[in-house]
C-alpha cells in the first residue's frame, strides 16, 4: 500500500471502498463480532453486523447484546472520520450515546450507518444508526464526538523511539 | 452464595456475548466487582495495542445490568433504554475491572452508574451511565 494514497482525502476513501470487505480484518474485537463495511462515501460509512449465536444477549428472546451494535456503531463513526478528514489522523472515540428505540429482530442481521457530520480542528462530531431496512424503523441511533490526534512522526527503521 | 448472586451467576452462564467477551462477576452479597481479564481478540488498535471501545462499551453495559439484577426484584434482566460511555484514557492489554452502582431504583426505570479501570483504581479509563427497563 503506498501511504500517499492515504494522505489525500479522494484517493483514501477510494482506497477504504476498494478494501471495504476486509477493513476489519486487522481490528480483532471487529473480526471477533463479525461485522463487515460495504460502503464508503466521504464522511459517510455503512456496515452489517450478522446474527451470530455467540453474540446473543437476552437468551429468551434471542437478540443481540446492545454492546454488539455500541461496537459497530463506534467502529463506523471512527472510519466515517477517516473518509472525511482532509489529511490522515488517527480518532479516538471520547465519548458514545446511543439510544435503543427497539430491539433488534432475532437471526437478522443489523446494518450500520455512520456520519461524520462536523468537523473542528481538534473534534470530529458523528452520528449513526442500526436498522434491518431503513432509518424509517430504526434500532438503535447514536451519537459520539471523537478526538482527532495530532500527526505522529513516522518512525524509520533503525531509528530509536 | 446469597440467592440473587446465585440466580445472576446462573443468568451469566445462559448468555452466549458474557462467554464471547470473556467476563465474570465476583459477588459478595450485593457487592460486585467485574473482571473482564485480558485477552487479544478485545483488541481495537493492534499498532498501539489498545482494547476496542466497543469491548470495554459492551463490559460496561453488562456491569450495570448485572449489579441491576442483582439488586433489583425482577424476574428477567434489564433491557437498555440508552447509555453514554465516556472514554477517558486508553484501555491498554492487561485486564479490565468494573464496578457499578444503581443512581436510581425506579419502579420501572433505574439509573446506573458503572466505570472501569485497570492498573489502577483511581484512574478510571471508562464510564457508563446508563438507564434501563426494569421487566
Amino acid at each position: 500500500m503506498d501511504p500517499s494514497d492515504l494522505a489525500d482525502r479522494e484517493a483514501r476513501i477510494r482506497m477504504m471502498q476498494a478494501h471495504k470487505a476486509h477493513m476489519t480484518q486487522f481490528v480483532p474485537w471487529a473480526s471477533e463480532t463479525g461485522f463487515t463495511v460495504t460502503q464508503v462515501e466521504r464522511g459517510h460509512v455503512w456496515g452489517v453486523q450478522p446474527f451470530l449465536e455467540k453474540l446473543i444477549g437476552d437468551p429468551d428472546e434471542r437478540v443481540i447484546h446492545g454492546g454488539v451494535i455500541t461496537t459497530m456503531l463506534d467502529n463506523l463513526c471512527g472510519m466515517a472520520c477517516a473518509a472525511q478528514l482532509e489529511e490522515l489522523r488517527f480518532v479516538a472515540t471520547l465519548d458514545m450515546r446511543i439510544d435503543y428505540m427497539r430491539p433488534a429482530e432475532s437471526e437478522r442481521p443489523v446494518i450500520g450507518e455512520a456520519e461524520c457530520y462536523h468537523l473542528t480542528r481538534s473534534v470530529a462530531f458523528c452520528r449513526a444508526w442500526a436498522y434491518h431496512e431503513s432509518q424509517d424503523k430504526v434500532i438503535a441511533t447514536a451519537q459520539g464526538a471523537f478526538a482527532i490526534n495530532m500527526p505522529r512522526p513516522l518512525i524509520r527503521p533503525g531509528e530509536a523511539i | 452464595m446469597s440467592r440473587r448472586s446465585e440466580d445472576l451467576q446462573a443468568f451469566l452462564q445462559r448468555v452466549p456475548i458474557v462467554a464471547t467477551l470473556g467476563m465474570r462477576c465476583d459477588v459478595k452479597g450485593d457487592d460486585m466487582t467485574a473482571v473482564l481479564p485480558f485477552e487479544k481478540k478485545l483488541i481495537g488498535n493492534v499498532a498501539i495495542q489498545a482494547l476496542h471501545g466497543g469491548a470495554m462499551g459492551t463490559f460496561l453495559e453488562l456491569t450495570a445490568m448485572a449489579q441491576l439484577f442483582l439488586q433489583a426484584d425482577v424476574a428477567r434482566p434489564p433491557r437498555t433504554i440508552n447509555i453514554t460511555v465516556d472514554f477517558l484514557r486508553q484501555g491498554k492489554a492487561e485486564d479490565l475491572y468494573a464496578r457499578a452502582e444503581v443512581v436510581k431504583m425506579g419502579r420501572r426505570m433505574a439509573s446506573v452508574r458503572a466505570e472501569a479501570w485497570q492498573a489502577e483504581r483511581d484512574r478510571p479509563v471508562a464510564a457508563l451511565l446508563g438507564h434501563f427497563l426494569l421487566r
